[in-house]
């Protein structure tokens, strides 16, 4: 039981290091640095979530990874749809032309949006 | 590992995962609104935030192993192990508000930007927790000196880990997003 302690630790170091790295010394940058980073910091979170908070382990019915499921979910609501709408909202706050705006939003739905 | 006796606990850290969650998306909208005022870029110091996180990963460590040898009934290494992750518990306190000390001997603070109030709450919040926290420590380790180890110090053991690992990894969030991403962009 201890091995798994430390393997959670070595872990959580590494790739706290690993996070560390890419930004002090600048590997990347921009898109591709948030990506890494987000990224990074996930694997340590389900790293943690396995080895330290022990979920993965509980008898049937999975309680609490139900309840951690629909935090989750939750969480991508209230922070994904906080940024988008403040993005929306910030650009239709923007001192813009009429016609600026009509190429921005142009832009914007030939990326999807 | 018992889980049913923990569910109510395991309950409430989700509520607090949410109230952390609603604090970042504030982070995250407001993060660019200095107002004239330091960007993360200009007030943050790596090295230091880096020397909170592993303090903090450590502590996370000695009080997983720590409740495990208490357990196998281990009473004495697993309270030293318990008395370090207190230690170390502190020193993160003493670095994190330092950190907040410079800020404000710089002459900010959470009135100068809508960035700094976003960064302040959330930070503060967690620094709150991690005050709370020891608090609880000290009891635990104060009744397992006292009584040694019972069905009941186990559970309240048991408990206090789950707590200390779900702060640890919300400090992941806050080191990765706040700091390295706040420094990078």
């Amino acid at each position: 039981m201890i091995i798994k302690y430390v393997i959670g630790f070595v872990a959580s170091v590494v790739l706290t290091l690993a996070a560390y790295v890419s930004v002090e010394y600048g590997l990347s940058s921009g898109a591709a640095l948030l990506a890494v980073v987000a990224v990074l910091a996930i694997m340590q979170a389900i790293v943690q979530l396995y080895f330290f908070l022990h979920l993965g382990e509980e008898a049937k019915p999975r309680v609490r990874f139900l309840t951690f499921s629909f935090m989750t979910l939750i969480l991508v609501i209230i922070v994904g749809g906080s940024l988008w709408i403040m993005h929306n909202l910030n650009y239709n706050m923007m001192q813009m032309t009429p016609n600026e705006k009509e190429y921005y939003m142009t832009t914007q739905r030939d990326k999807g949006f | 590992m018992k889980e049913r006796g923990s569910l109510g606990f395991w309950l409430y850290l989700m509520t607090d995962c949410m109230l952390f969650a609603s604090l970042f998306a504030v982070f995250a909208v407001l993060r660019t609104a200095t107002a004239d005022g330091p960007t993360a870029n200009e007030l943050f110091e790596l090295p230091m935030v880096l020397g909170e996180t592993l303090i903090l990963l450590t502590s996370s460590f000695t009080c997983g192993v720590g409740v495990l040898l208490l357990r196998r009934k281990q009473l004495v290494p697993a309270v030293s192990l318990l008395i370090i992750t207190y230690l170390l518990g502190i020193a993160f306190l003493v670095i994190e508000l330092t950190e907040f000390t410079s800020i404000i001997d710089k002459g900010f603070d959470w009135g100068t930007s809508a960035f700094l109030s976003s960064f302040f709450v959330l930070v503060g919040t967690h620094g709150l927790h991690i005050f709370i926290g020891l608090l609880w420590l000290l009891i635990l380790i104060a009744l397992l000196v006292r009584q040694g180890i019972t069905d009941n110090l186990l559970k309240k053991a048991g408990l206090f880990a789950l707590f200390w690992h779900f702060l640890d990894l919300v400090w992941i969030f806050i080191f990765t997003f706040v700091y390295l991403l706040g420094v990078a962009a």
